[in-house]
């Protein structure tokens, strides 16, 4: 019986001929990664256990992304000692401000992972990098420790659920509708434990922009890891920027799946998620009239230059409502640099927004754009759960960069189509 | 394995922002961790609870941030263990790699008030609820291999342990 690429990639890390779902496998990792709020535990718990070295200072990978630059000074203590450690093991992909960007944004686009890894990340999102077809997991700061410590790390093998995406995209609609709608289907734990494979005509058209962000979201329906298989958008993606060799590995057509579910593109429209969970997807034409304070467009789920070129298409001659606030944050120093030449700043500054270094920032609620009680603000990040941003009494909703830029012209939730 | 305690009731998708919200991330001390326990989804849970009670969540519980934090703010506030109908995977694994007991029960959630006792039997794999003579709710069995992160007192240990071998 075949296997899916998921299945392809564990066993090969597991050094077996075959996994099955259910299976506990010890893998080897090709990359662990942390950030300044859980390399801190992962270092404590590596130094505690008698870590010495690591395991390999190619393959461990640190960011300061989420309170960096240092918000406070807890948080300069612990970008700190994320430094100092970094320094000492010698990594060579340790970044910090000025070279660091939102890790899931940053470590595709450096090309530190290719398709065919295993990536074992202390942070939930680092299931984004299944876009590049590589079977990338969040783990715990535990688990980091240990990867850095051994070099490999244990795992269940997931059952794969096939999502296979079929029809022409309207206008307006990105890898973040099609995400958003499709974690409105199944549910926030739609997808527990489970791998989910990404498939069809659809999706064979999405920019890796797109893929980066749908697969990016594969944790907020429970997912273990979101993966495409490797096509000719990965190989142009890919060929200038990996550092490494890569795979390209497939699903056969008699894997066995969990389940398949169809999903017909053509009657999806711009999605918003409201408060207080990414599963509460609706079709802009059913949002109602609601009053929004701020519009964040940035993070690792849409904060690449295609995201700010669509936010910027819309705002194009346009002003923000009285009284909002736009904040616009390129996810890296690259993607800043891009947006900046493109001339993208002038336009959301004409706007009336301004615009951010790389950071977290807001997404996790960190700095940068907090919310009051019972303010609002429209999203590009993943998560709108309650106290996200802010104030427990705040509320987050969830779109695209299309939707994002249009609310703040509006004032209101709406998409470029209603303006 | 045995826990007896007082049970506080959470319902669905109890997710990490909930449980230990990111604005406290900039801590990473258990004791200051615990202080801020369950804080968005309870305010004064931590002024409420008494070491040694039982969580007892719904579907979903710990979805969101892979945050160790959480299953760290729960075990330093002294919480005994958490029994809910599922969790999330990342949850899941820190708590045993932490160290931090859970169990899943798909039906003790539809049987308990908050304030009833219950004892949790981790080794018979059932969960008695204390002062109804009939009832007792069986637990899924944890799998061997987790047991084993459990008896050597996590990851950390069970790597060292056998590195030692
Ligand atoms: S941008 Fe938001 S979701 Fe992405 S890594 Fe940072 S905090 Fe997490």
């Amino acid at each position: 019986m075949g296997m899916t690429i998921t299945e392809k990639i564990l066993s090969r890390h597991a050094g077996l001929a075959e996994v099955r779902p259910g299976m506990l496998i010890n893998a080897k990792v090709d990359i662990a990664l942390g950030n300044d709020i859980t390399a801190p535990i992962a270092i404590d718990a590596f130094r505690k256990a008698g870590g010495g070295k690591v395991f390999d200072r190619e393959k461990v990978v640190l960011v300061a992304d989420h309170f960096a630059p240092n918000k406070d000074i807890d948080s300069a203590e612990q970008c700190k000692l994320m430094r100092d450690f970094a320094l000492e093991q010698k990594l060579t992909h340790y970044y910090d401000v000025g070279e660091a960007g939102v890790e899931h944004a940053l470590l595709p686009e450096k090309g530190i992972v290719v398709p065919g890894d295993l990536v074992a990340g202390a942070d939930s999102h680092t299931c984004t990098y299944g876009a590049v077809g590589a079977f990338a997991t969040g783990v715990g700061s535990t688990d980091l420790a240990a990867a850095m410590m051994t070099g490999e790390l244990w795992f269940k093998v997931p059952e794969t659920m096939k999502f296979v995406y079929q029809g022409r995209r309207r206008p307006w609609v990105s890898g973040k509708d099609l995400i958003l709608y499709t974690i409105g289907r199944i549910g926030v734990d739609g997808a527990l434990y489970r791998a989910m494979e990404f498939t069809g005509d659809a999706v064979a058209g999405l920019s890796m922009a797109d893929r980066l962000t749908m697969a990016n979201m594969a944790i907020e329906a429970g997912g273990k890891n979101g993966i495409f298989i490797p096509d000719a958008v990965t190989e142009d993606y890919c060929r200038n920027r990996a550092e490494r060799k890569y795979t390209f590995d497939t699903s056969d057509p008699d894997a066995k799946y969990h389940s398949v579910i169809a999903i017909d593109v053509e009657k999806i429209e711009p999605q918003v998620s409201f408060p207080h969970l990414p599963s509460n997807a609706k079709g802009i034409s059913e949002v109602g009239d609601v009053r929004i304070d701020q519009s964040i467009i940035g993070s690792c789920t849409n904060g690449r230059i295609e995201d700010l070129r669509i936010a910027a298409e819309v705002l194009k001659g346009r002003h923000i409502a009285p009284h909002y606030r736009l904040i616009v944050i390129p996810a890296t120093p690259a993607v800043y640099r891009q947006a900046m030449r493109e001339g993208l700043f002038d336009i959301f500054l004409d706007a009336g927004g301004v615009v951010s270094l790389p950071t977290c920032g807001p997404c996790l609620g960190g700095y940068m754009g907090i919310l009051a009680k019972g303010e609002r603000s429209v999203s590009t990040t993943n998560r709108n759960f309650v106290g996200r941003m802010g104030h427990p009494g705040s509320e987050v909703y969830l779109a695209g960069p299309a939707v994002a830029a249009a609310t703040a012209v509006a004032g209101r939730l709406a998409g470029p189509e209603q303006l | 394995m045995k826990f007896r305690g007082k049970v506080w009731k959470f319902g669905d998708n109890i997710d990490t922002d909930a449980i230990i919200p990111a604005r406290y991330l900039n801590i990473w001390d258990p004791q200051g961790l615990a202080a801020h326990c369950m804080e968005d989804a309870d305010p004064d849970f931590v002024k409420k609870m008494k070491p040694g009670d039982i969580i007892v969540g719904g579907e979903n519980f710990g979805c969101g941030s892979s945050r160790e934090h959480a299953p760290i703010a729960i075990k330093a506030a002294g919480i005994a263990c958490v029994v809910a109908k599922s969790f999330a995977r990342i949850f899941y694994r820190n708590s045993f790699n932490m160290g931090l007991p859970i169990f899943e029960s798909p039906d003790l959630w539809g049987k308990v008030k908050e304030g009833d006792e219950i004892e949790v039997d981790a080794d018979a794999g059932q969960i008695r609820l204390i002062g109804s003579a009939a009832a007792r709710l069986s637990i899924q069995p944890v799998p061997p291999f987790m047991q084993e992160l459990i008896a050597d007192g996590g990851l950390m240990n069970h790597i060292t342990k056998g590195r030692k071998k």
